[in-house]
């Protein structure tokens, strides 16, 4: 097999497998990390609906405002991809336009996240306790069994979900919080590339396989985001699950 | 497929653009699924399989698995089945002897 296969990306291989032995790491690396996420949503799973105290994911979801940052993801991924087309092509200026955008791309999306952990660990609870006009959740219920009492006409609580707070935010922020390192980490890889794409001789149509590791690992970030957006919000938030 | 696949056996940028509405078009049908309330408990898969559709361009056509050797498919693989297997026995260790 390996006489007969050319490789894509890079130049040809002298190693016994024919294949050049940085890819084949970061092909078992991003094989690890799929079993280091998958003990993560594994563990986020099995404590779903275990929390003692709210607040729950159906409070604090906001499915809206993920969806959007979801798609800001997504366009990165394609983003990427056409920077590496670029490069393969010769196209210099291309591969930097993509390369920025995909890092600004990841940054917005490390924005969201930053946004969605303030608006979570500063979630606010108004209940009226004489006129509900909508129905409570399994968290209000809670507030209102325990606050509304008589002369009481209103509750406020900015206890908020933070790591120490249920099983759900401890499970939660570990597994969002370690693929928002992830993306961080692709943000930097990303700009360095770019920077080093300026230096003469580093990064050419040839010499392209720095570039195609970082595409895989900004893939990867993407992929598992996928399965996040899938299994723990639209699912979080659904009753039957 | 134009003269730039030709070549490498890669999609055109065309293709990728196209496979970004397909994933961003998936996104759309399973944020509007979500509120579909009367699919009830069907929604579970069928987020699934959406969300297995949009997994699998990525990793075919993005991370060009398709078109690479299938020793790197071997590894992603082993590494995904691995990490399915450890989700759905924890699952069911909880379930059962939880």
């Amino acid at each position: 097999m390996s006489q007969t296969h050319t490789p894509i990306h890079g130049e040809e291989e002298t190693t016994s497998t024919g294949l050049n032995h940085r890819k084949m790491l970061m092909w078992a690396f991003l094989g690890s990390d799929c079993m280091f996420f998958g003990a993560l949503i594994a563990t986020y799973l099995v404590y779903q609906g275990k929390s003692l105290v709210g607040p729950y994911p159906i409070d604090v979801f906001d499915i809206p405002v993920t969806s959007v940052s979801t798609f800001v993801l997504l366009m990165s991924s394609m983003s990427m991809v056409l920077a590496y087309a670029a490069l393969t092509k010769g196209n210099m200026k291309v591969f930097r336009i993509w390369m920025a955008s995909t890092a600004i791309m990841g940054a917005t999306f490390i924005g969201f996240q930053i946004y969605e952990f303030s608006s979570f660990s500063n979630h606010h609870v108004h209940i009226d306790c004489m006129n509900q006009s909508h129905e409570l959740t399994a968290y209000e219920q809670e507030l209102y069994d325990s606050g509304c009492k008589d002369g009481v006409d209103h509750i406020d609580s900015d206890s908020g979900l933070k790591p120490k707070t249920n099983l759900f935010g401890t499970t939660f922020y570990t597994l969002t919080g370690i693929h928002g390192a992830h993306v961080s980490l692709g943000v930097i890889w990303l700009l360095s590339i770019l920077l080093l794409s300026f230096k003469k001789g580093v990064i050419t149509p040839e010499k392209n396989l720095d570039v195609d590791l970082a595409a895989l690992y900004w893939h990867f970030v993407d992929i598992v985001w996928i399965v996040i957006f899938t299994v723990i919000y639209l699912f979080g938030v659904f009753p039957g699950f | 497929m134009d003269q730039e696949n030709v070549h490498t056996g890669h999609p055109t940028s065309g293709d990728y653009f196209k496979i970004a509405i397909v994933l961003v078009i998936i996104t759309l049908i399973e944020v509007g699924i979500f509120y579909i309330e009367q699919l009830g408990r069907w929604m579970i898969p069928i987020l699934l399989v959406l969300s297995s559709g949009k997994f699998a361009l990525v990793v075919m056509y993005y991370m060009h698995l398709k078109f690479d050797n299938k020793i790197f498919t071997y590894m992603f693989i082993a590494g995904l089945v691995l990490a399915i297997s450890v989700i759905m026995a924890l699952i069911t260790l909880f379930e059962f002897w939880g």
